[in-house]
Order: structure tokens, then sequence, then C-alpha cells
């Protein structure tokens, strides 16, 4: 397959990005920032995203998607990374829309994919527990109650969880509190008894929940996929937030570097436009080319999503570890070439570094895929 | 069947026909490749053989015009030869620098006789070739470079020195870099000269590295004579030619980062082992041969792209300089950790992969061709378009 963009998707490339700059761009972060949003996202943008189809982009056409594919998903999530635009697109359109098509039952994608896919329901993927991403780390509960489940733990780092209509918990239904065998997925509603859901004030003033489940009773019906089978489904959810993640590094890892780029060319010190100094251009450089290698694994891993989705998580553990540690350090070194005015709030790169953290470090950071590679590499 | 499976089929039937079995195993060192030339000896009976039958199809150059010793073949084609020649593992006929160098230069600026008179010969390793670029004061700045070209009226006369000239005590020709015009602007006296190397004026001496191999030497002209026919392009142009080829250069140094090579982790389970766990002895090692392994596809992915996008007209020509300093650094990083996994093993001489020696080979890579410094100089002013002082 041809490493270029589809006609298709450079159209859609090119729209994302008149829509974002226009009607998201990071100065609507700042203001859901200041204004202390309790929604932590506007509403009117994510219903115009839904109108031009973005929350259907891997929905299957039978539900009322358009199923473009993760590599069209990836486009919008880069662009949007540009824009640090904040919005539900990673947990309910890719990861949502990824778990609900490929392994729910007939029932469940009938009552949530055509929601999901015309933007009236936000879902919310709750696995991890600890202070690290752990998938298989598994203590929360589901306990055989009468025909169903009753869940108990806590979940942490939920990303949009309190804005969530649904969440997709993993839970332990056998085993030991670390083995991947006997895990379950559990569509849970927000609303019902025993959910605890509260928001987390992240550095990147983006959504994130902690998840209380308290007694949570649950028919059988909510199992997502097979009782205790559950974590290889969740690890194909995961890989394809993963890969989005990545896209949208690759975007704000772009930003960075171009807005650092132009300051170059005007910031003068000494008489001279810093970027005719060398010590400076080859910094600027040498991030150019890591952020060529970011956007090229991560566009190969999205196609490999889309051709061959169960053999795609060793190229999105290479991916997210590339393209994490690529854009921490395009935010880095952008705000270390603006100087002090990068230090300033006023200034949008602060922006940039704080969520670049974030998704690095959202269902695994670098060391973890790294190691994640090592391992199925077989070393 | 489309033309191209047609093509496919008769491909791997002929070549499993013409392909001799001993050139259907990998190569074991520099020592087993062809080069050709007027003073070749060949290995072995199968080496002759495999380079005189793909010589006579043309596919020692597949894709160059069959007037010239190609194989008139289409880009398509090509891939497919490549391809079923990887199949069966065939080893490649002929390595040469005019394949690689001369050849695409004399086919983009070359006229009519020149292109008849050496690109056959290249195609047939009759005539192998050195590259004359570097001299002794001209390196990252090879435009200040000093060898002198005179007019004599029925032919040129070169007097200088060349440098890091690639086995030029094996070639029989070398195409150089001269000055015609020393009151031009530097860039803008230099032309571009093929001169035979068998006469009293050019002679040549090794130059001994720190891997003990002599890949290269220095190469001196004292008088030397160059026949006026055997000017390529316009007199004092020769930087443009120059410029094109350096970028050909690079991407086959860049390239050196990739592919063909080894799996360095499955390298190093080889050499240390795994533990208890399944993972390699050596935990610090195993997250460095990982990121390196991660950067190594990261990279190949990016040759793909550039590649792709260049064939659909996106391309930044200046990425081949991206490519060269960021394959080379690579490659570099990979060889370190090709010794720290090879241990006290590693460091003696002459041991059977010649490790040492090929480590300290790849120091060259991110100096020759442009270093990596001019690299980023050149990303710096062609792609970011950061001003110069």
């Amino acid at each position: 397959m041809a490493m270029v963009l589809s006609e298709e998707a450079g159209m859609l490339k090119d729209a994302a990005k008149g829509f974002l700059a226009d009607s998201a761009p990071v100065s609507q972060l700042r203001k859901l920032r200041d204004t202390e949003s309790a929604d932590g996202f506007d509403r009117d943008t994510w219903k115009a995203m839904a109108e031009m189809g973005w929350t259907s982009v891997l929905v299957p056409e039978a539900h009322g998607g358009v199923e473009m594919g993760h590599v069209a998903a990836g486009v919008i999530a880069e662009e949007m990374g540009r824009t640090l635009t904040a919005s539900p697109f990673l947990s309910t359109a890719v990861m949502g829309a990824t778990a609900l098509t490929r392994f729910g039952s007939e029932a469940q994608k009938g009552e949530w994919l055509p929601r999901i896919a015309g933007g009236k329901a936000i879902t919310a993927l709750a696995v991890d527990e600890g202070r690290k991403h752990a998938p298989a780390h598994v203590e929360t509960r589901a306990e055989r109650s009468g025909n169903g489940f009753k869940l108990n733990g806590k979940k942490s780092f939920v990303a949009d969880g309190h804005i969530a209509d649904m969440l997709i918990v993993s839970a332990r239904t056998a085993g030991g509190d670390a083995e991947e065998d006997g895990v379950s997925l559990f569509l849970v509603p927000q609303d019902a008894a025993g959910v605890t859901i509260e928001r987390a004030s992240m550095v990147d003033s983006r959504n994130s929940a902690r998840v209380i489940l308290d007694n949570v009773e649950l028919n059988a019906d909510a199992v997502l996929g097979d009782v205790d089978n559950g974590y290889k489904p969740l690890e194909a959810v995961l890989d394809a937030g993963r890969a989005g993640l990545s896209a949208e590094m690759s975007g704000s890892a772009q930003e960075c570097l171009e807005q650092t780029v132009e300051y170059l060319k005007e910031r003068k010190q000494f008489g001279e436009v810093i970027g005719t100094y060398q010590g400076l251009q080859h910094r600027a450089a040498h991030l150019y080319s890591e952020i060529e290698l970011g956007k090229s694994i991560v566009l190969k891993t999205l196609q490999t999503l889309d051709l061959a989705p169960d053999h795609a998580a060793m190229m999105v553990s290479a991916a997210k570890s590339k393209m994490g540690s690529v854009a921490q350090l395009a935010a880095q070194e952008a705000i270390q070439m603006h100087g002090g005015i990068g230090m300033t709030d006023e200034y949008d790169i602060g922006f940039f570094i704080k969520r670049v953290r974030v998704a690095a470090a959202l269902f695994g950071d670098t060391n973890y895929h790294t190691d994640k590679f090592a391992r199925l590499r077989k070393y | 069947m489309s033309d191209l499976e047609t093509f496919r089929a008769e491909t791997r039937a002929w070549l499993e026909e013409n392909c001799p079995p001993e050139m259907r195993k990998p190569m074991t060192g520099e020592g087993d490749a062809c080069w050709g030339g007027r003073n070749w000896t060949f290995q072995s009976e199968a080496q002759k053989v495999w380079l005189e039958r793909m010589a006579a199809k043309g596919w020692t150059v597949p894709e160059w015009p069959v007037e010239y010793g190609g194989g008139g073949l289409s880009k398509e084609e090509a891939k497919v030869l490549r391809d079923e020649m990887k199949a069966i593992k065939a080893r490649s006929p002929l390595m040469s620098f005019g394949i690689w160098m001369l050849g695409p230069a004399l086919l983009k600026f070359g006229n009519e006789e020149q292109k008849k008179e050496h690109l056959p010969k290249i195609a047939r390793g009759e005539i192998r070739w050195a590259q004359g670029y570097s001299e002794p004061n001209a390196g990252s700045d090879l435009a200040s470079l000093m060898t002198k070209c005179e007019d004599q009226d029925d032919h040129y006369l070169i007097n200088g020195q060349k440098v890091w000239t690639s086995y030029a005590d094996e070639a029989d020709w070398i195409f150089a870099l001269v000055r015609t015009d020393f009151d031009a602007p530097k860039h803008e006296g230099i032309s571009f000269v093929l001169v035979d190397m068998d006469q009293p004026g050019v002679t040549t001496k090794p130059i001994k590295l720190i891997s003990g191999k002599s890949p290269f030497c220095e190469t001196f002209f004292d008088d030397a004579r160059c026949e006026k026919y055997n000017l390529v392009g316009e007199k004092n142009k020769g930087w443009t030619i120059a410029k094109y080829l350096l970028t050909h250069e690079r991407e086959m140094i860049g390239g050196t980062g990739t592919g063909a090579m080894r799996p360095m982790g499955d390298i190093a389970v080889q050499q240390l082992g795994l533990n208890d766990a399944g993972q390699l002895c050596d935990p610090v090692l195993r997250t460095d041969v990982a990121r390196a392994e991660i950067d190594g596809l990261a990279f190949m992915a990016t040759m793909e792209r550039v590649t792709d996008e260049a064939k659909s007209g996106q391309g930044v020509g200046a990425n081949s300089s991206m490519l060269k300093y960021y394959g080379t650094e690579l490659n570099k990083r990979r060889f370190e950790l090709m010794m720290d996994s090879s241990g006290h093993d590693g460091l003696e001489w002459d041991q059977e992969n010649d490790v040492a020696r090929h480590w300290l080979r790849t120091k060259a890579n991110s100096i020759e061709g442009g270093t990596s410094e001019v690299q980023l100089n050149i990303i710096s002013k062609r792609i970011l378009n950061l001003p110069t002082a």
C-alpha cells in the first residue's frame, strides 16, 4: 500500500484543518480552561464534527456510519493535535466505535453504534487502576450475581469519564490480579446505581476521571464479547486508541516545530535573526528529522490497523513509543528555542507540552511500549 | 494474465535456469562481491557466468535503455526482477560506482557519444570507475576544490590531488570534479570530466583506515591527459552534476541504515541469551536494542514514504539529506549495540564476523557524502527555509 494519503483522505485532511483552525483553535481550549467549563469540551463543536461524519468514521454503514477506517480517523486526530481541540473523539469515535463494531453483540451494536455515529452518545474506556498503565492488572471484580454480575473496584485516568454516557470497564471474572486470562469487558451506563464518577483536574486541561464501582449490578447482556476472554478485545480497543493518540501527537509535534521555525525567522538577538545561528538550526533540523520518522511509522501503523487489525500490535507499540518520545522532544525543544516567552502562559506552546505529556502517558508511555515491543519481538 | 504477471513468470523461469547455485547464497563479506573492470579476477566460474548472463539480458542495469546496455524495463518490471531475485536469494551480479553514480549522471547530462561509449561498458562490468570529488583542502566545502584542468586546444591537462577516492587503486577510469575557471565564483568554475587512469600522469596510493582496511585512496594527477569529448555537460557547469550525484550518493549511504541486515534483537539473543523471564540478559542493552529497532522500522517506513511521495509528485527533494543524516547515525548506533552485544569476543581483530572492523567503518558513514552537520545545514536551508547570516 502506497505510503501517501488517498485523495479521499487528503480531502478529509484539508477539511479538518480548515474547520479546526476556524472553529476549535488552541484559544478554545484556553477558554474552556479559564472558564472552568463543566463539560471540558465544546458541545457545539462536537455537534458540528458529528455533522461532518467524524464521529462515524469507524462505524459501519449498516449502523449509520461512513466507515472510512483508521487512516481517516488518524488524519482527523492529527489535525486535532495541531489545534489541541478538546473533544471525546478518541474515546468515543475511535475506541468506543472499535469496541462495539468488532466485539459487540447485534443488540449492543444496534443500541450504541447509531448514537455514536450521530454524536449522540459519548463512551469512555475505564481500564487503568494504578499509577502506570497495566491493562492486565485488574483488581476490579465482577462476581456472578443472579443472572448477571456485580462489579466492585476503582478505575483511574479514565479519559472523558465524567462526560460519558457509557463506560467500557475491564473487570476480573477469574484468575489472579495480573493475569490476562479472566479479564472481562462490561458496558456500564454512567447512571447505573453504584457508579461514582469524579472528574480529575489534569495538567493538559482535558477530561479525565476516577471511577468508583460499588456493587454495580449488571445484566449478563452487559458483557462485551466473551466472559473471561476480554483481554484480547481490550488490547484491540487500546491499540486503536494508541494509534489515534500517536496521530494526535504527530500533529502536535509538527505544530510545535512549525511555530518554532517561524519564531526563529522573526526573533532578533545580537543584531541577527536567531534562525541564522547554527546552534539553533541544527536543533530544528534534527527535530524535523525525528518528526518525519514519527509521521511515517504512524501512517504505517494506521494502514496496518485497516489491513490486518489482528497483526498490528507490534507496529502500534513501535508507533506509540516513537511518537511519544518525538512529540515530547518537540514540545521541549519548542520551549527552549522560544526562550523566555515560551514559558509564559500567554503563549500557546505551553499548552502543547502539557497535552503531549498526557497523550504520551495515556494507554502506555514510551517505556511501556518499548518494553512491549521487545516482548513481542521475543527478547 | 496481465503483462506484468507474464513478465514475472518468465523472469522466474529465466532466473531458475540461469542463476548458478553458488550465486544463491548470501555474501559473507565484501570479498564475495563482483566489481568487474579490466583487472578483475573472478573468484569463481559461477561469478563469471552469472555476470555474463545478466549483462547479456541488460539486467545488471534493468532500467537503463537497451541501446546503452540496459534491460529497458519499466519501474514495475524492475521491481518484479528485484523481488524474484530476492526470492531465490540471488546475489547482485555486479557492484559498481558506474552503475550507482556515473551512469545516472551520464543518462541525465551526457551527450549521445558519451552515453554510447561509456554506459555499455559499465553495464557489462568491463570498466570499473572511481569517484574523484574530495581534495585535501576541499572536504565539506567541496566547491573550493583546486585540481586544475587546463585547455590545451586538442585536450585538457589535469594537475592536482583527489582524496577518499574509493577503490581507486583497482579502478580503470575516474569521474572527477576539476577547476576550469579560477576567476569565477567557486561554484561556477567547476567541470565534470572522465579520465582514463591507465596513463603515467595518474597514480594512486591507498589510505589505511582505523579499521585496518584501505577502501579509499589518494589519487594524484600529474600532467594527466583528458580528451575534450570526455567533459560531461557544459564547461564550468559541473557543480550541477556534482549536486545531482551527491543526492544519489546520499540516498545510497542513507539506505545502509535499514533493511537487508539481520535484526539487532535476533543477534543479541543469539550472543547473550535470554533469562528465565524470556528477556535479553542485559536489561539495559535490551532497551537500547528495542529503541534502535523501533527507529529502524520508522526509518524504513520513511524511506518508503519519501519514495511514494516522490512518485506522486508531493516529494521534498532535500529529504535525501534527512535520510542520509538519520540513516547513517542509526547505522552507527546499530554497530555500537553490535559491539556491546559481542562483548569481549567482538574486541578481537579478525574474529569470525569481523564486527570490530565493520563497527569502525561505520564511523565514516556520517562523514562521507557530506557530513551529518552538512546535512543538517541543508535541511535548515532547503526544507525549514531558515535564513543564512
